[in-house]
């Protein structure tokens, strides 16, 4: 008998142009909390998809009990008892808390010829295992009724359901009040004395530090080291964490900030989980990093900004000028431009051409006697930002989605320029690029800057807004938690700021 | 021999054989229709080339009306009703004042020009409800215009008695049914012109204005284009007035036309506008589509349906050869999608 109940070893994953996964490794005792940590896109939840059946591994080896097992799907790994609950809860609102813990396998009875659902049966085992996860609601209450933690709770009793031997909990804490996640320990508890292992992955230090008696850290996808939970200091973690040395990755920035001309005071969300009272400045000229965690709200914020997201309070002033930003459009003509975050769900129009993807903002300039739209003068501007940027595509009548991500990424960088805005958003610029295109837009924001626009630019990597900010702004949870001088910022000031929850 | 000569000639077999295959339903029916000319002595006639370009013409109008719904990922099912909406209100108001069969014998006999503008009005209204819905009340373009169709058509009962209406003014039938030329037989109807104009005008709309290109960046992309400062409201709403603008056009010739109306005309021409613009090459994904494409969609349509006419098939089979051309035009279309994945 091993005395792990679940090892994997030697995992690795790749996705078109990235390694997700290195060689990574987890051990699981039975009975024990292991915590799971690392940065943003470290690995965390690729690994735990890999023991889920989600994602399947390039190499390395799951065992269970000491038994080589292949794990094909999440019905398979259910089978095998490993049980998961997701950051982003997936219920079915519209049907009851029983409907939803026994979806898919529900318990039958023969009703003559046919098998119908045994509705009493489920709806009583439904009611033992809310109690056995502390939950006292109706068993028959539809899900969508209850609130977040109600819900996760459901999940949990789904997992215990299947009488699983490995528990996973994926961020179970970030949407929780306190009190909540008091409630989320004590069941637990109650898991580990029944030998179940939990892995639990979240960024919060405190937590960590309480609630686990191993843990894991991974960085870039691969498997730094396992130690005690006592052994280990808030500061420990993070040094583990961040520890990677940072290269000249970065050009040399010669951009000078001048003076204040973007403000935005006292912005709040509608949501009140989202963004609230956020205020700070923008220079002529500067490069303004945002950094924070995943869930910090920061593409909320920007969004906000750029009237994607909806806000109830708040002011953007450019010039001393108050502008009125309610969707996309009004920002743009206020001068404000945005690169937003999912490239292929908001920025890419797939099947149109180069040309048309990055005239599309910018259309009016191009148009003869108002009518007419002048084909020249597109592909004059297509032709200069193949030449500035050095964008490779075999013609602008290329359909954009042929293109490599880094390609795609200048034109669209294109189509913002091509309206000359004053403030330019990026929201993860480089995400899913590879290094040389990485570093060419890089040389891009840099000479933005140079030229006098003020860029924001959020990013998850540590090196990244370390290298080209001038100045970094860290949320945690929706608030801005401190501003930290480019030049004194290090992986770790940051980290301490990205974790200051309430 | 030349080896270079070689390749060139094989890619332009190569090139023959792409277009030939990426367009099978239009080369099989040309291929039929050559073969049932060479069966049946009158297909090649000029009296037959006639009857299929005026038929194409009034289809043709109703697809491109429909083409810019589809190329932003929606769909109009009124445009068969609206149609026939236009139809009926241009019928009754081009009675002729002496007609005994008169519905609104208490109205001057009109202009039909004034009454032409009169229904382009009314379908305008009907496109910008259509709009409205589908933007503001976020109703999807399926469900909006199923119930949109269903409205039309009562009130196209209501206003024509569901009694069909005739006795039209001699110069709405004589000028819309008018051709030009007549040797030996060969002639150009005027619908074909109208066609030929409404053909150019959308050509230029799609390729060379904003709302072109901003139709175009919605179906490729609906919140990419918003993101980029595009106004999708605006933009559809003005798809869908411009569709009801087409149908009442379409409604208009076509009463003149058939020399009569009634409120089930154009019902289930939504279906064949629809399948034109599919077979045409208009994407049901949304961002692709041409006006020549929509063109030889709607023509290859007709031009089915005359074959089977020739041949004399039992005209209840039409159908089911229309229906089955349409479901392997567009499992044809997405193939080529889902090969590229």
């Amino acid at each position: 008998m091993s005395e792990y109940v679940l090892e994997m070893t030697d995992v690795c994953k790749s996705f078109p142009g990235v390694k997700a996964l290195d060689h990574a490794q987890l051990r699981l005792r039975p009975g024990k909390v292991h915590a799971l940590m690392g940065e943003n896109g470290a690995g965390k939840s690729t690994l735990m998809k890999c023991m889920f059946g989600i994602y399947k591994m390039d190499e390395g080896q799951i065992k269970i009990d000491g038994q080589p097992v292949t794990i094909h799907d999440p019905m398979d790994a259910l089978h095998k008892g490993i049980a998961m609950v997701h950051q982003e809860l997936q219920p079915i609102p519209a049907r009851t808390v029983g409907e939803n813990i026994f979806l898919g396998r529900y318990p039958m009875k023969k009703f003559g010829p046919v098998s119908v659902v045994d509705h009493a049966k489920m709806y009583a085992d439904t009611a033992e295992l809310l109690k056995k996860v502390r939950m006292n609601f109706d068993p028959k209450q539809k899900v969508g009724e209850l609130s977040v933690s109600q819900m996760q709770s459901v999940e949990i009793a789904k997992a215990v359901s299947a009488n699983c031997r490995v528990l996973i909990l994926d961020e179970p804490t970030s949407s929780l009040t306190a009190n909540e996640v008091e409630a989320l320990f004590r069941i637990i508890e109650d898991l580990t004395a029944e030998n179940v292992a939990v892995v639990y992955i979240s960024h919060k230090m405190d937590e960590i530090l309480r609630i686990s008696d191993e843990v894991t850290i991974m960085r870039d996808g691969k498997y730094i080291g396992t130690w005690d939970a006592s052994e280990l200091t808030t500061d420990k973690i993070i040094t583990q964490m961040v520890g990677r040395e940072l290269t000249n990755l970065y050009p040399p920035r010669n951009n000078v900030p001048g003076e204040v001309v973007f403000e935005v005071k006292d912005f709040t969300s509608i949501n009140p989980r989202s963004f609230r009272h956020v205020n700070f400045t923008l220079r002529k000229g500067e490069i303004l990093g945002v950094g924070g965690l995943v869930g910090a709200q920061r593409t909320e914020l920007m969004e906000g900004l750029f009237g994607i997201r909806s806000h109830t309070s708040g002011q953007i002033f450019y010039k001393g000028k108050e502008l009125t930003i309610d969707r996309p459009k009004a920002a743009i003509d206020q001068g404000v431009a945005m690169l937003t975050e999912d490239r292929r769900g908001s920025g890419i129009m797939g099947v149109l051409s180069v040309a048309d993807n990055i005239s599309i903002s910018s259309l009016k300039k191009y148009l003869e006697h108002g009518i007419a739209i002048n084909g020249k003068k597109v592909e004059q501007l297509v032709q200069d930002n193949v030449a500035k940027m050095n964008i490779k595509t075999p013609s602008s009548k290329t359909q954009i989605k042929s293109l490599s991500g880094g390609n795609q990424q200048k034109v669209l960088v294109g189509r913002w320029l091509a309206n000359d805005p004053d403030v330019l958003i990026l929201d993860e610029p480089t995400r899913g690029i590879d290094v040389g295109a990485k570093y060419e837009i890089y040389c891009i924001i840099e000479e933005l800057a140079r030229e006098g626009k003020s860029i924001i630019m959020i990013s998850s990597e540590m090196s990244e807004l370390i290298g080209m900010s001038d100045r970094i702004m860290v949320m945690c949870d929706g608030r801005v938690t401190g501003f930290i001088d480019g030049k004194d910022a290090t992986q770790e000031n940051i980290m301490a700021l990205a974790t200051q929850f309430e | 021999m030349d080896a270079k000569q070689v390749n060139s000639n094989e890619s332009a077999f190569n090139k023959i054989k792409k277009v030939v295959t990426g367009n099978p339903i239009v080369f099989l029916l040309l291929i039929a229709a050559i073969i049932v000319g060479c069966l049946k002595d009158n297909f090649f006639s000029w009296a037959n080339f006639g009857n299929l370009v005026s038929n194409t013409a009034v289809r043709f109008l109703i697809a491109l009306g429909v083409s810019g719904c589809l190329i932003t990922k929606g769909t109009d099912l009124s445009a068969g009703r609206q149609v026939g909406f236009a139809a009926v209100v241009a019928g009754i108001l081009c009675q002729r004042g002496d007609y005994t069969g008169r519905l609104w014998k208490w109205a001057p006999e009109m202009p039909i020009g004034v009454v032409l503008i009169i229904v382009i009005v009314l379908g305008l209204c009907w496109g910008l409800i259509n709009g409205l819905i589908v933007t503001k009340l976020h109703v999807p373009p399926f469900i909006a215009t199923l119930g949109t169709q269903t409205i039309i058509y009562g009130i196209s009962l209501v206003i024509s008695d569901a009694q069909p209406i005739g006795g039209f003014q001699k110069i709405y039938t004589s000028l819309i049914n008018g051709r030009i030329g007549n040797v030996r037989g060969f002639h150009l109807p005027y619908l074909l012109f109208v066609a030929v104009i409404f053909g150019l005008l959308f050509w230029f709309i799609y390729n060379m204005t904003c709302h072109g290109k901003y139709m175009y960046a919605i179906g490729g992309n609906e919140v990419a284009a918003e993101v980029s400062g595009v106004n999708t409201t605006n933009t559809l709403v003005r798809i869908y007035a411009t569709a009801g603008v087409m149908y009442a056009l379409a409604g208009y010739l076509l009463a003149a036309k058939s020399g009569g109306a009634s409120a089930s005309m154009g019902q289930g021409y939504e279906l064949e506008a629809i399948a034109g613009c599919t077979i045409g090459g208009v994407s049901t994904t949304g961002g692709i589509g041409t006006v020549p494409g929509i063109l030889v969609g709607v023509l290859v349509f007709e031009l089915l349906k005359i074959i089977l006419q020739f041949l004399g098939v039992n005209p209840y089979y039409n159908y089911v050869v229309q229906g089955l051309v349409i479901v392997l035009a567009v499992s044809l279309d997405i193939r080529k999608y889902i090969a590229k994945k």
